[in-house]
């Protein structure tokens, strides 16, 4: 008999276990989907299939649902994401200070389209309506820095802060 | 006492649990149930170095809302805190970080108290000099005071400056100026009052008292706020909800923002005060996820006020409860329509609602709901603490009290600004504003965000209310006022705000869901100079359909910038149609840059600045821009300094 734990459980990963604990704290919660949904991408950066088939069966939602709510908000992703994300804002104010030269220079540079990932997962990128820094339009958020006043020169020196 | 909240003795027994109904007055005049210099004279102490510093003492606050963190606000404290520590005055000066000014385009805002000194724009490299020659020699750092755009000439006290000087600031009254953070700052300047005065009158003379005041709702309909909390407090039923609405969505609009995070407290005591009115035992604020400062300051006021037994069971010893939960948002434009919020905290699509059933009578999980948005509550302490006379005394006859717009574009002050309701756009755009950047003409403000207008310089003296507005073709709305000089074309901003409509559209309406694509098609083929004849005709009818026949606020609005730009600006649509020719130069398709070969002296700066290098030529020798890969950016032409590029 050979000493390997082949036939035993799968060990939990640290993120598995984390999304047991989180729905054990949901799941009497009325209306819970949508934290539950937030705080799961948070501990697998995106929202895998297999998590989306979790969070149905332990919450006892259809699958449809699940997935129907993932896709009409924004904020989830059901691919994996970049090191870095870039939101470039097209608001209103900075659409008026040439918010949208910025995201033109910064889909070729990076050569990816909204909402794609350059392929060595460094960057991704994306256009949002407003992050409310009207004030210092144009304005990018890389993470949770916000760059104001931009210029399309600006951008490569800001790029480079980020690995 | 380790902050104003705390008991001042052994002989103070306030307690969430064993709550004392004088609590919010015996922090301000206290202490009430018992006689003690000692007491009276520390919680005096802490309420002086709050209202104004001690003898000696100075008191630098510095911006921490995001448009200041952004320009970069947060190494201010710890560099100051070094200098300061390194130069043995740390205890003589409290550093605070503050809610937001109002002021972004201006940041970092620091403030040196007392005197009431405006510096702006300070960086890391600044702190040294103001130590130095303000707060050890007591001299002005002059290059640091803010200029007044045009004269240019220096101005010293943060009220004298025109952006503020003009201003009405209420809801405004305490961003910038408290610490955030600390619910005993709010506490030292009135806060609570107003729930103090709430608790101790019958619900139904608090709606009366809101309904007099005439307070209309600032989320954007404007519908009367009294009204809508008496229908939720006479609907049938024991478990009713008060939600917060702070899904702020329209673009170029941050009031609620900069509310949140510079006074949490204000729209925590609104709240409290409709609870009680309606007769509500829980409440849901509903944020943007895109705001984490907010979020953040107002987990921080929430676990205060729950802390000190403002918030919970038994409050105040008055039997009435209330429980306050954050729900984030999750990126959804459609959220911020009422019926949609609801459904979406229930944990499903944001999808609206068939109305009626109104929430006031069927809201969140079937249940009576009353909601308002984070301005409106704001005001709500305000109104009870002076009264509905004083608050119904500003504005005109049908839209009472003050507004907040967010004054952003090409405009040379550009922030928050709290004005009297009925001033005219004039004077906000060209007073508060200081006029358009660069001295160029003004060509129209674009008011109410994607369900508002377009509207042209001969509506300028237009006073601002819910219905001057209204008539005019746009709306208060959430109040962004975006400046726009004659560069900006209505064409492509008509197809900017459809293309953010069409988006944000649920796709339940057919008529939203296809009639802003079909009109998003339309607008788009005329900014790429393919307009055709019946364009127009074909807009005007498709924006009529779907106003007419979507369900909620945001396909009966969606068309109304096109429709307004329709109304004012017609000729610069024709222009694209029949001429192919963009009037505003801005619609890049119908422009091409070109650098003439007798003006260039190939110093090479285009050629350096493009940023995506299709500028080539050698140096002192004519360059040429590669007209395939150009992406029209303009970089080249703001840089030559020869005047040799040309756009056409």
């Amino acid at each position: 008999m050979c000493n390997c734990s082949c036939n035993a459980e799968p060990a939990l990963s640290e993120k598995d276990r984390r999304l047991v604990e989180l729905l054990n704290k949901y799941r009497t919660v009325p209306g819970a989907l949508i934290p539950v949904l937030q705080e799961a991408q948070e501990i697998y950066g995106y929202l895998p299939a297999e998590v989306l088939q979790k969070v149905a069966r332990e919450l006892q939602i259809p699958l449809a649902k699940v997935y129907g709510v993932v896709t009409f908000y924004s904020q989830f992703h059901l691919k994996p994401r970049g090191r870095n994300i870039i939101r470039v804002c097209l608001g209103t104010a900075c659409h008026v200070r040439g918010g949208a030269k910025i995201f033109e220079a910064l889909q070729k540079k990076l050569a990816v389209e909204d909402g794609e990932t350059t392929a060595d997962l460094r960057f991704t990128l994306e256009s949002v309506a407003c992050i409310g820094a009207c004030g210092l339009a144009p304005v990018i958020m890389i993470n949770h820095d916000t760059h104001g006043r931009l210029t399309p020169e600006k951008l490569t020196e800001i790029l480079s802060k980020y690995e | 006492m380790q902050n104003l909240m705390e008991a001042c003795c052994r002989q103070c027994t306030h307690s969430p649990l064993t709550p004392c109904s004088d609590y919010i007055s015996c922090r301000l005049e206290g202490p009430l149930c018992h006689d003690s210099e000692l007491c009276k004279e520390a919680r005096q102490d802490w309420i002086r170095t709050i209202q104004q510093p001690a003898e000696g003492k100075k008191r630098l606050l510095i911006c921490a809302g995001t448009g200041c963190i952004a320009s970069g606000s947060r190494p201010l404290k710890e560099h100051l805190e070094k200098e300061l520590t390194a130069r043995g005055l740390r205890r003589d000066v409290d550093i605070i970080l503050t809610g937001c000014h109002g002021f972004c385009e201006q940041g970092p805002i620091l403030i040196v108290e007392p005197g009431k000194t405006f510096y702006c724009r300070v960086q890391t490299e600044d702190v040294d000099e103001i130590v130095e020659q303000h707060l050890l020699r007591e001299e002005r750092v002059d290059r640091l005071l803010y200029r007044e755009p045009g004269s240019g000439e220096a101005v010293f006290a943060y009220p004298e400056i025109r952006f503020y000087a003009r201003q009405k600031r209420i809801v405004l009254q305490n961003c910038g100026h408290i610490n955030p953070e600390d619910i005993g700052e709010y506490v030292a300047l009135q806060g609570y009052q107003g729930l103090r005065k709430a608790l101790s009158m019958e619900r139904g003379a608090v709606i009366e008292e809101l309904k007099r005041s005439g307070l209309r709702g600032r989320g954007g309909a404007g519908f009367l706020t009294g009204m809508k909390w008496e229908f939720t407090a006479n609907a049938p039923g024991e478990k009713k909800y008060i939600i917060c609405n702070a899904d702020e969505g329209d673009p170029g609009a941050f009031m609620d923002r900069s509310v949140l995070e510079g006074d949490p407290h204000a729209v925590i005591e609104g709240m409290l005060i409709a609870a009680h009115a309606i007769g509500a035992d829980e409440g849901y604020i509903y944020v943007r996820a895109e705001y984490p400062l907010a979020i953040e300051r107002l987990q921080i006021a929430i676990g205060q006020a729950e802390k000190y037994g403002l918030l919970g069971t038994n409050i105040l010893g008055t039997g009435f409860n209330f429980n306050l939960h954050i729900k984030a948002g999750a990126g959804a434009f459609v959220c911020g329509e009422e019926t949609a919020l609801l459904t979406s905290i229930e944990g499903n699509r944001g999808m609206p609602r068939v109305r009626p059933p109104f929430p006031a009578v069927k809201g969140l999980w079937d249940k009576p709901t009353n909601i308002n948005n984070v301005e409106t509550y704001a005001n709500v302490p305000h109104i009870l603490r002076h009264g509905a006379d004083w608050y119904a005394q500003m504005g005109t006859r049908t839209s009472k009290g003050s507004k907040v717009f967010a004054l952003t574009g090409k405009v040379n002050n550009t922030g928050l600004v709290e004005v009297p309701m009925g001033l005219p756009l004039r004077e906000i755009i060209f007073d508060i504003g200081g006029g358009i950047r660069d001295h160029k003409p003004f060509k129209a403000v674009q008011i109410g965000g994607p369900s508002g207008g377009c509207l042209p310089e001969s509506m300028l003296d237009l006073p601002v209310d819910y219905d001057s507005l209204t008539a005019a073709g746009a709306m208060v709305g959430s109040g962004g006022l975006v400046v726009m000089d004659e560069e900006t074309c209505m064409v492509d901003i008509a197809r900017f705000f459809l293309s953010f409509t069409q988006k944000e559209s649920c796709g339940k309406c057919t008529p939203c869901r296809e009639g802003t694509k079909r009109m998003l098609e339309i607008l788009t083929r005329m900014t790429q100079g393919e307009g055709r004849p019946g364009d127009v005709e074909a807009l005007e009818e498709l924006a009529q359909v779907v106003k007419d026949s979507s369900l909620c606020g945001l396909g009966q609005t969606a068309p109304n910038p096109v429709l307004t730009t329709l109304r004012y600006f017609r000729h610069e649509y024709e222009a694209h149609i029949q001429e192919k020719r963009c009037p505003a130069g801005a619609c890049s398709a119908l422009l091409t840059y070109q650098i003439e070969a007798d003006r260039c002296i190939g110093c090479t700066l285009c050629a350096r600045v493009c940023p995506v290098n299709c500028i080539s030529g050698k140096p002192k020798e004519a360059h040429v821009i590669d007209s395939t890969r150009c992406i029209k950016c303009g970089a080249c032409k703001d840089k030559c300094k020869f005047n040799a590029v040309s756009r056409r």
